[in-house]
Parts: structure tokens; sequence; C-alpha cells
């Protein structure tokens, strides 16, 4: 009991919200800049084209752009292990490419075909891999929140050491079943790090018309699960703070609220009147905060590397980007017995 | 009189609610300040104010449970769940709670609540954006289905089921908002400003709950459909050439089971069709009342055309969908019968 009563100490003590430009960088940060900042241009690019492919028609349906949000995956990816599990919601391409899926078989799934991620059945939303732990991909806000927190469980009950990395965003941090979550979690001390991705909308709705608590990093006080507010948009700081919400459930503390204060600069999908917030403030944020720009002017101010390199590597990124585009493109439609496959196993004759 | 879209007649029917009863209140995901993901609730907020059409967080649960409170005591909340796939959290509310209180309250309360609710597929929504779940409000007793074809009846419909004094799911097939969309998913859509069901008075009137409407009076076969099948029907029957008489059902429960037998006894022969998936689907139920009504009548087997027994598909859209083209093959099957 005195150890989570201290944890709780620790959430509700503002002291320890780490915000904006107070990070203690770590020593090894300069090694590793140069990797974030492809791993993000990445992300960026491959939704540009996303957003690109579905203007001209090859991705229909619904498509959630992560642009602008790239340092949150990539900050907390970083201090992940190949044993720990990723599960989000349906803003998940960058989550993908940061778990190491292939950009072709994501790709391809946005564009429906035969070699995509789920062979066309799941689309944008609707994504898995056994191989990279990647467990979703969920086009139901707030579901995999529970999921995550099962996920924790079979870690505890293998003994495996390991940890879910349980994303959502803070439109689904409402979900009454995310709270039977946090209460599981915390009642059986499961190794589960909750990330929310605020980013300030859901859909049309700001946290302020729908939040009466509109800091969500105390979301878990009640519960007695650690909470911290952490800089989105700056990918040390999402790594400092991962780092230790991880160990934390890593250690056999339980769970840990990490909230990312973040912002995405596309539409909420494709179709999106844009209506509910000013341009004015998604210029702000893009001119003052962006993730990929902010770590490029500290890469440069390093000397780590100049603008002609770095435009080498924007151009390799393209030219991979480009190919898993050409990919998904070239792949064909998935055979229409597909349909009927995997609803359930086949009744043994 | 003017031409409105199903979005247009859906917005015009709830402000038409609100101004004929105060006690209408609307509201549901993204539905007050940004006017629906639909824009079916466009305007309300500015005309009545954030008091009486609202935004609620993302909780399905939250929104019928508080609705059926509001209801109880005597308000009348019209709420939109943004998709009926999200229904689901809503379920446990909707069918314990809403669709049983004035049973087990002998009377003494009711919920005039309705719930709006977009339905199907057709818009590559994939599995968790397409579903049609109206068989699982039709098999709790205790709850209203209604789903209009067209923007006409869906203004006197939505406004009928906010004036009924029990609870109301209203499911609005989102592939037929902005025009009647027959499932030739490769042609462009008539829009409702061409069509003369796309024709709605400004004013108030109502239709009532429980009745159908014969779309296209024939002799050969009976075709039982609603929402969007309506139009695929159509479209088969303009292939097909046979002459069909069309029954969009409107409401699925109370069903209109007079209307349905008197048409099935003339044709003797009955094709059910539905976009849900097939086993314990809504044909199902209808294939039973109409085999126990006209069985003497019956010239061929009852049959149904209906999504297939899988989930929704992303890339596959169009072969789960029933479209003209197995609406055909069945007709001709059944004129063979
Ligand atoms: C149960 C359920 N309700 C509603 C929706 C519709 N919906 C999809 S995304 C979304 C907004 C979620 O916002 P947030 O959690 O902040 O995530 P973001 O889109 O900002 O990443 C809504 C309301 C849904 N998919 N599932
Ligand atoms: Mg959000």
């Amino acid at each position: 009991m005195t150890d989570s009563a201290t944890i709780q100490g620790e959430a509700i003590d503002k002291s320890d919200v780490t915000i904006e430009g107070e990070v203690t960088l770590p020593a090894d940060m300069r090694e590793d800049m140069l990797k974030y900042y492809k791993e993000m241009l990445l992300i960026r690019r491959f939704e540009e084209k996303a957003g690109q492919l579905y203007g001209m028609g090859e991705i229909a349906g619904f498509c959630h752009l992560y642009i602008g949000q790239e340092a949150v995956v990539t900050g907390v990816q970083a201090v992940l292990e190949d044993k720990d599990q990723v599960i989000t919601g349906y803003r998940d391409h960058g989550h993908m490419l940061a778990c190491g899926m292939s950009p072709g078989g994501v790709m391809a799934e946005l564009t429906g075909r035969a070699d995509g991620l789920s062979r066309g059945k799941g689309g944008s939303m609707h994504m898995f891999s056994r191989e990279k732990n990647f467990f979703g991909g969920h086009g139901i806000v707030g579901a995999q929140v529970p999921l995550g927190t099962g996920l924790a469980f079979a870690n505890k009950y293998k003994n495996n050491g390991a940890v879910c990395a349980t994303y959502f965003g803070d439109g689904a941090a409402n979900q009454g079943q995310v709270y039977e979550a946090f209460n599981m979690a915390s009642l059986w001390n499961l190794p589960v790090v909750y990330i929310i991705e605020n980013n300030h909308y859901a859909m049309g709705t700001s946290v302020e018309r729908s939040s009466a608590e509109t800091e969500l990093y105390k979301r878990g006080i009640s519960f007695e699960i650690a909470g911290k507010m952490v800089d989105g948009m700056d990918v040390f700081a999402v790594r400092e703070a991962a780092s230790e919400a991880v160990d934390h459930a890593r250690q056999g503390k339980g769970p840990f609220i990490l909230e990312m204060n973040t912002y995405r600069y596309r539409g909420h999908s494709m179709s999106d009147p844009a209506k509910y917030r000013k341009r004015e403030e998604v210029d702000d944020i893009r001119s003052h905060r962006d993730p990929i720009e902010g770590l490029k002017k500290q890469i440069l101010a390093a000397e780590l590397s100049d603008e002609a390199h770095l435009k080498e590597i924007d151009k390799e990124i393209r030219a991979q980007v480009k190919a898993a585009a050409d990919f998904a493109l070239e792949s064909p439609e998935p055979d229409a017995k597909e349909l009927w496959t995997d609803v359930l196993k086949p009744v043994e004759a | 009189m003017s031409r409105m879209t199903m979005i247009e007649a859906i917005r015009n029917a709830q402000h038409v609610a609100m101004s004929r009863d105060e006690d209408v209140v609307v509201y549901g995901e993204d539905v007050g300040y940004f006017g629906g993901v639909f824009r079916c609730t466009q305007g309300l907020q500015e005309a009545f104010g954030p008091s009486r059409c609202f935004d609620s967080p993302i909780n399905e649960s939250g929104i019928i449970g508080t609705a059926i409170g509001m209801a109880a005591y005597g308000l009348r909340p019209c709420v939109e769940i943004q998709f009926a796939d999200y229904m689901y959290p809503g379920y446990d509310q909707l069918t314990q709670e809403a669709a049983r209180i004035r049973y087990r309250s002998n009377g003494d309360f009711t919920t005039p609540m309705t719930v709006r609710m977009p339905t199907g597929g057709g818009i590559y929504g994939g599995q968790t954006h397409s579903q049609s779940p109206e068989a699982l409000f039709a098999h709790v007793c205790g709850l209203k289905t209604v789903l209009p074809s067209n923007p006409y009846d869906a203004k006197g419909l939505l406004i009928a089921a906010i004036e009924d004094d029990d609870p109301v799911i209203f499911l609005e097939p989102k592939r037929l908002y902005n025009g009647p969309f027959d499932g030739h998913h490769d042609r462009p859509v008539t829009p409702w400003s061409k069509d003369d069901l796309g024709e709605v008075p400004e004013d108030y009137y109502t239709i009532p709950l429980g009745k159908a409407a014969i779309r296209r009076p024939g002799t050969d076969v009976t075709i039982l459909a609603y929402g969007t099948m309506v139009y695929v029907a159509l479209a088969a029957v303009k292939e097909t050439g046979i002459d069909a008489e069309i029954i969009d059902l409107r409401t699925i429960l109370p069903l209109d089971i007079e209307t349905i037998e008197a048409s099935v006894r003339r044709t003797g022969r009955c094709l059910i069709l539905h976009e849900a998936t097939r086993t314990c689907g809504f044909g199902a139920e209808l294939m039973a009342q109409v085999q126990e009504q006209c069985f003497y009548h019956l010239e061929a087997p009852i049959s149904r055309v209906t999504g297939w027994d899988t989930p929704y598909p992303h890339a596959q859209e169009w072969h789960y969908f029933p479209g003209p083209k197995r609406v055909s093959a069945a007709l001709c099957e059944i004129m063979e019968g």
C-alpha cells in the first residue's frame, strides 16, 4: 500500500509534470538523434503519401493520419523491448511503422490489396502483427484499453517480464471501459503503460468541451495509478517519460499513465471540414512545436549533421515510401474467396 | 415544399420537433457545436441553444443511459449514436433498461426517447463502420425499430418517433443520405433533388410507425425490403423485367404484416432482402411470418438475399453487399420455382 501511495503522491505532484523544454537530455542523446529523426520522418512521409493516394482515389473509406504526433510513438518505442506489446486505436499507421512493420504491407492494406497486412479485410484501422507483437488497430474508440490490460495480465501470468504499451486518445479517455480497465490494472498490479495521446480534439470536439478534468494524466488518481504529463512534441521528453513508466511497469510496480501533449495537423479522417479549430492554431503549433523540425534544429545545433546530409536522408526516406506505395498499387485485389476465411476456425471433418 | 437530402430532412424533422415541444433535447458525439459527423444536427445548437442541443463525450453507454433517465422524467431526448456500430457499449442500457421500464414499472414510467444511428455499408467503412444491427433491436421486446429509405419518410417517421411514448431506434441508411443508391457502386447516384421522394414539406407532418409502403405495385412476386435494399430491388426489377411488388417496410417493429400478407397472397411468391448478415437476420423472422400467414398461397419457396455470414470486409465491400446482380438472380430463380 505504501508503495502505491508514494506513486499516487508523485502523480499529483505538479513538480513532477514534465512540460516543454524542461527535460534534461540524456548523454547518449547525440547518437540517437539521427535515428529518431529518420524514424519520425518515415512516419511523416508515409502519411503524406497515404493522404496523396487517398486524394487519388487509391485508398477508400477511413484513413486517420498521424502527422504531428510522430514523436510519441518514436519516443515510446525507443524504450520498448521486442517482447513488449503495442496496442492502439484506429490512428495506427505510425505505431505500426514504429514497431517495424513493413511500410509496403501497411500501405497495401490501405489500398485494400492482397499483400496488405490484413489482406484487405481490415483497412486502415485494423491491422496486426504477431511477429512485431502489434495487437491492432481498433476502430471502436476505447476498446483497446481493456484489451491492452488483458495483454498485461497475460504477461504477469506468464512472468515473461513484458510490458504492454496501450495507446488511446483524449476522446477515448472518456469511455467507461477505460476506467474499468484502470481499476483492474491497479488492483491486479499489471505491467501496462497507458499512453494517452492528447491531441486536443476528438473529431470535432475539443477536450474542453468533452472533459470535466482536462488534465488527463490525473485520470488514474482514484485508482492509485501514477500519471505524468509529457511534451509529446519532443521525442526525448517522450523517451525519458516512457523509460520511467516502462521501468515502473516492468519492475512489477503496476500501471502508469502518460499523457502526451501532442497535436494532429490534418483532419480527423480524410473528410474533415475543420470548422472546429482555427487555421492559425494549427499553423502556430506547426511552426513552433513541430517534433521533426525541432529535432532537426537540435541536430544542426549539435553539428551532428548538415542540411545537405539531412536532405539526403529525406531523399532516401521518400524513395522508401515511394517503393511502399508502388508495392501497394501493384499488389492484386484480394481473392473473392478471402471473404470467408478466418471467420472461425473451420470445423474439422 | 422543398427538395431535401435525407440529411436535411432529418435535421428539419428535429428542428420541427424541437420547435413544437420544449422537452425535446438533442445530443450525442460531435452533435452540438460541430453539427454531427453527417451534419444531421447542423444548426440546431444555434437555433435552440446549448441546453437543448449539445455535445456528449464519447460515451455511448452514458448517452443512452442518461436519455432513459431524462425520458422517464418527462423529457423527449433524441440522441445520436454516431454509427450503429458504436451502439454496443450502450446496448445494455437499451435492452435492459430502455426496453423494460414500462413493463417493469407496470406502466408507471415510460421512456419516450429516440436513438438515431446511421446504418449499413457502401462507404468502405469496413468492419466497424458498416454493420446493420436492426435484428438485434427487433429481437428485444420493448423497442420499436424504424428504418426509412427516403427523405420524405425520414422526416415523417422521425417526428413520429420523437412523439412516440416508447423508445424508438431510428436507423438511417448512410448510403442513402445523399441519394437513392441502388447498389451500382460504379455509377453515379442521382441526388435526392432529382427524386420525387426528396420533395419534403417544411412543416409538421408524421408518418405512423408500423405502416409499410408499396414502392412499386406488381403481380409476379412480392419483395420485402427496407433501407438501401429498396433501391437495389428497384434496380433488379428494372433489369429483369419481372413485375415485382416492392414493399418498403419502413418500420420493422411493429411489423405491418397485413400489407405483407395481402401482397404475398396475391403474388404467391416472396423474396426478402437485407444487407445484414443472413443467420438470424430480420429476414429469418420475415420468412417465418410469411410462411405462417401465407403458406397455402405460396407457389415457390420463400427466399432471401442478404449479406454473407462474415464480418463486413473493407476491400471486398462489393462482394459482401447484396447488389442488383444477386437480387436479379434470386428473382429469376423464384419465378422458375
Ligand atoms: C465506440 C465509438 N464511438 C465513437 C466512434 C467514432 N469516433 C472515431 S474516432 C473518434 C474521436 C476519438 O478521438 P480521440 O480519442 O481523441 O483520438 P484521435 O482521433 O484524436 O486520435 C470518434 C468519436 C468510434 N469509432 N467508436
Ligand atoms: Mg484526440
